[in-house]
């Protein structure tokens, strides 16, 4: 029999509130040793609870039951809301520990039971990790899109075109003595393909933007030593977050903050000004401002009109601004944007700026394509419907064999296609056997 | 004093046509006993052999020097090879066979096979000795024995239907076994309930042919068996006609009084062989269905309607059949019917075929839930090869996935069980392109010859047909071509100075040996057989490279053994659902668990991590 788990499930302590849960064959039994009254599964009950096997009070509360399966992990499951106390959180789980066949669930052990049961499909289970981790509400929005099946319900959708598509191949192929069997099949699958390879290559294109989303739209500071990089990134951060002195070069690694600009998640890195030192600590940094550079979304290059422009950067993802500067009247005509930490001129039209440029980076349609993982599932699927879309003199017996690795491509995001799965389809949709 | 065999076969259907011949083969003193010698190898449905996914079979079994190929290319009346316009791994060779004459030649076959006894009687009970068969009683005698192979059919209570009449039987005119069948329940065996349906029979001389389309057969016949030569038996045409808007009608207004539909039939039947009354009930908006009118042999004048099994009264059938062109006047030899019967589950079976309740009893054919002569036939010889190991203390013979279709179906039917009877296709092989009908012979008789159970004579002709093609292989790969030598064969070829070998250029659309024989005249000396296998295999070779790779990935999850004591009840993180599927099949493999219905990607891993505990505490505990 499966062990029954139990955790905290709300965070740090000390708090108003911290529900405890508890899942497994054991539940409803806990729940009855417990409490003082008696549990009703979907009702919340406050109530007296002991420890068992003393007697002694551990607190009052509120304690849901919830009766298996339909629970979030399937099985029996309760949950204790008791007072933020490490105390009574830490007697809680001693009485908890000393149960029979009871033990501390491991980390993400419930979700790992929900989905043992059938409760959610993994693209779920990764949709809520990222939910818990969300950050900023567009983070907040992706994940929940995710933990609620966007993609498995498009990757159901695949899945229904692909047994189609296999349903056609089969027929031709396994009823070609039957007389109802369909013939010239290559085109309707033809089509089928094409319109998928067309939902692969956006899906993976969206991934970039989840991407973003996921992990922050990346803005560089940048430019050369002492124009100002430092401090305007204090300015930013609202805090002290960089070194800032008199001499140049005084940054040497990367500084990283991250601000939430209407919802989108900006990752702010302060780099070492860039120039030819001897200094080996300094080249060290000017090697990582070039590596930052080049992954970033969007670089501010920093200049105080003393030094020329690199022309070899790359100019749609740069805006160039011009430090220390105290007035609109005076920007100079090679800067998009000038401005002035000291005094704060200029701040406020550059935060804006950037939220613009962010919020663009991330709008459309929600990605479905949130992970490395599940990226790499489509583009191999991807692979395969491209094949079949660019080559059309392949024999019936290749096209399915294309089709079949395409769904099997597909199998972690939405369950194998079996073959019973497979015949059905052409059983339902051809009069078969003479 | 009870008489001794190695193995006994019990029925003499294909399945224990070929159990008995495949355990005589490999020198084990075998008896087949059945209740009447002249009903051995009847064919009690469809007179035909062969067809997608079957075809392969027979080859296989012909591979393994079975009996199936060989009488087949003796009786066939039609040969046809499916699907001769698509690729070679699609094909599948069929024949239309002569009833009777494929009766004898079965029966001639296993007169001349070495080793085997062949006893008219009936089976009463299994004798058991600590769980294990020791022998058997029959209604003349007791016999001692090793190893019993239970081979016969429907006769689980057997039930036949029409219309509302219902006879408990097994195939037609015969009598249910039951005595047998008890002690087979009282030993536990997991069952199933199935159902399947013959159509009536016509008399050819009745019917109308000049209206009818003519289906024939191949100009050149392609035997099913790598040993015959030539077709020698006369060729035959089909015919086609065809259902009507009034026959419909006629099925409709009766649809009521069909066993089928009236609730009288609980078993399911297969969804690739509805009865007509179901094709009529389910696609309501087709005015008309083809029927293909076989005949059942060259001088007997009775014809098959394929396309027309049913369960309704025998009037019903009569007034349906007589609205279809060509069938105004025909007379009807006998009435089509549904057969329900109990099988058992082949998840109570190992691989070898033998169950894993009772040591030393082995099943092979309908009985395991699977329908046709051919998936019965290459059961027959799984459990007849094995039966015999067994009895010699040898390891079972396994038939793999990747590489042959009897592998296939021993490891769909054991594995995943069954919940229609049980059809071949060639969908069903996941590494199809290279499960040919070609190269059967390639893949299996090696098996054959190590298992011992192949004769001289194919021993011989294999061996030479290895050689020629061999060496045609290293002509094929020396002869070396820049672009513009292949464009004057007529290629096109990317003009970029690679050196291109004449097995490389056979890969591609249009090429052929003839297309090369130009540039390379000595390429004439590949023989035919040889010729057209090596261009099949240059045309599938990117694939088959691809396939190798996949195969030698999944041996790894086949090589994990789970023990058999494996105590799936005390995996902690499987759900109950999980760990009961697991219990329920025992798989041998960690490759086979992973096949079983319903089990996830993750089962497997965990799975995978406690054997390996296992293992490693059992090391531990040897030191």
């Amino acid at each position: 029999m499966l062990d029954t788990i139990y955790a905290l499930a709300t965070g740090s302590l000390a708090c108003a509130v911290s529900i405890i849960r508890v899942s497994g064959p054991h539940a409803a039994e806990i729940g009855r040793r417990f409490c003082s009254v008696e549990l009703v599964p979907r009702v919340a009950r406050y109530c007296v609870v002991r420890d068992p096997s003393s007697q002694e009070w551990i607190d009052s509360g509120v304690v849901l039951f919830f009766s298996g399966p339909s629970s979030f992990t399937g099985e029996d499951c309760v949950e204790f809301q008791l007072h933020g106390s490490r105390a009574v959180v830490a007697r809680m789980l001693l009485a908890l520990e000393n149960e029979d066949g009871t033990r501390m669930a491991l980390p993400g052990e419930f979700i790992r039971r929900a989905f043992d049961h059938g409760k959610l499909p993994l693209t779920s289970v990764e949709g809520i990790a990222d939910l818990i981790e969300a950050r900023t509400e567009l983070q907040r929005r992706q994940a929940l899109a995710q933990a609620a099946g966007g993609l498995a319900s498009r990757a159901r959708q695949w899945r229904d075109m692909l047994l189609e598509a296999l349903a056609l191949v089969t027929a031709e192929i396994d009823f070609a003595d039957e007389a109802e069997a369909p013939t010239l099949v290559v085109l309707p699958v033809q089509a089928i393909v094409n319109q998928l390879a067309h939902e692969f290559r956006q899906a993976l294109r969206d991934s970039d933007r989840a991407e973003r989303v996921k992990e922050g739209f990346k803005v560089v500071l940048c430019g050369p030593p002492n124009v100002g990089k430092s401090t305007l990134m204090n300015t930013l951060a609202q805090r002290d977050v960089a070194i800032v002195t008199e001499h140049a070069g005084t940054t040497r690694d990367v500084i990283q903050i991250e601000l939430d600009l209407g919802g989108v998640s900006v990752v702010l890195s302060d780099t070492a000004g860039l120039r030819d030192s001897i200094d080996p600590v300094e080249v060290i940094g000017v090697a990582r401002s070039r590596q930052v550079m080049a992954n970033a979304d969007l670089l501010l290059w920093l200049s105080d009109g003393s030094q020329a422009l690199g022309a070899d950067e790359n100019t749609e993802r740069r805006l160039v601004i011009a430090s220390k500067l105290d007035d609109a009247q005076d920007l100079p005509e090679w800067a998009d944007l000038g401005l002035s930490a000291k005094t704060g001129f200029g701040i406020t039209a550059l935060v804006a700026r950037i939220e613009l440029l962010a919020r663009a980076a991330v709008a459309g349609e929600m990605s479905l394509v949130t992970n490395a993982r599940q990226r790499r599932c489509v583009e191999v699927a991807s692979r395969h419907a491209e094949r079949l879309v660019t080559d059309d003199t392949l024999a019936l017996e290749i096209i399915a064999d294309e089709l079949l690795r395409c769904s099997r491509a597909l199998e972690e995001l939405l369950g194998p296609i079996g073959v019973e799965d497979i015949l059905g389809s052409v059983f339902s949709r051809f009069c078969m056997g003479k | 004093m009870n008489r001794v065999f190695d193995v006994i076969v019990i029925g003499g259907g294909h399945a224990g046509c070929e159990a008995a011949a495949a355990s005589a083969r490999t020198g084990a003193q075998t008896a087949l006993i059945t209740q009447k010698i002249k009903s051995i190898g009847v064919m009690s449905c469809n007179p035909a052999i062969g067809g997608l996914g079957k075809g392969h079979l027979v080859r296989e079994i012909d591979a393994m020097d079975g009996l199936m190929g060989r009488v087949a290319d003796q009786a066939g009346i039609q040969f046809r090879m499916l699907n001769r316009s698509k690729g070679a791994a699609v094909r599948g060779p069929r024949a239309q066979t002569d009833r009777e004459l494929y009766r004898c030649a079965m029966q001639r076959a296993l007169s001349l096979c070495p080793n085997l006894a062949i006893l008219e009687d009936e089976v009463t009970d299994l004798t058991l000795l600590n769980g294990r068969v020791s022998g058997l009683k029959t209604r003349k005698q007791d016999f001692a024995c090793g190893a019993v192979i239970l081979t016969t059919g429907t006769f689980l209570r057997g039930v036949i239907h029409i219309g509302d009449e219902r006879v408990p039987a097994g195939r037609f005119g015969d009598q249910p076994s039951n005595q047998l069948s008890d002690s087979l329940l009282a030993a536990g065996f997991r069952l199933g309930r199935l159902k399947t349906g013959t159509p009536a029979r016509l008399d050819g001389r009745t019917i109308d042919w000049s209206g009818l389309e003519r289906q024939a057969g191949d100009s050149d016949p392609e035997p099913f068996s790598y040993l015959t030569r030539q077709i020698t038996t006369p060729q035959v045409d089909c015919f086609i006609t065809r259902t009507t808007v009034e026959g419909h009608a006629i099925i409709r207004d009766n649809l009521h009084r069909a066993a089928i539909h009236s609730g009288a039939i609980t078993g399911k039947g297969p969804r690739y062989c509805p009865s007509i009354e179901d094709k009529i009930a389910r696609f309501p908006d087709r005015e008309t269905h083809q029927v293909f009118l076989e005949p059942e042999g060259l001088t007997d004048p009775t014809v098959y309607p394929n396309g027309i099994s049913s369960s309704l009264p025998a009037d019903v059938q009569a007034a349906f059949i007589r609205t279809m062109p060509g069938l105004a006047r025909v007379g009807i030899l006998r009435t089509g019917y549904a057969i329900e019967y109990d099988f058992i589950d082949p998840r109570e079976l190992c691989p070898s075929l033998e169950t894993k309740r009772i040591s030393g009893l082995f099943l092979a054919g309908q009985i395991n839930g699977s329908t046709g002569y051919e998936e019965a036939g290459a059961q027959g010889l799984v459990a007849g090869l094995n039966a015999a190991r067994f009895v010699s203390a040898q390891a079972p013979l396994k038939f793999l996935r990747e590489t042959s279709y009897i592998g296939v179906m021993i490891d769909d039917l054991v594995t995943r069980g069954v919940t229609e009877p049980y059809r071949m296709f060639t969908s069903r092989a996941e590494y199809r392109l290279s499960l040919r009908a070609d190269n059967a012979d390639q893949r299996l008789t090696p098996v054959g010859l190590e298992a011992g159970c192949v004769g001289a004579e194919r021993a011989g002709a294999f061996a030479a047909k290895q050689k020629r093609l061999i060496a045609g292989r290293a002509l094929l790969e020396g002869l070396m071509a820049s672009p513009q030598q292949a464009e004057l064969a007529g290629l096109s070829v990317n003009r970029d100075g690679v050196r291109r070998s004449a097995y490389t250029l056979l890969s591609y659309p249009d090429c052929s040996l003839d297309t090369l024989a130009p540039v390379w005249p000595q390429l004439r000396d590949i023989d035919s057989e040889a010729g057209r296998q090596l261009e099949i295999e240059a045309k599938y070779a990117v694939y088959l490279d691809r396939q190798e790779l996949e195969i030698s990935r999944a041996r790894r999850d086949e090589s994990v053994l789970i023990p058999k004591d494996f105590d799936y009840a005390a995996v902690q993180g499987l759900s109950t659902e999980i760990r009961m599927r697991l219990a329920g099949v025992r798989p041998e493999s960690l490759g086979q668990a992973s096949r079983i219905e319903g089990v996830t990607p993750v089962a497997i891993t965990l799975l995978a991590v406690l054997i390996h505990k296992h293992q490693h505490s059992l090391a531990v505990n040897h030191r």
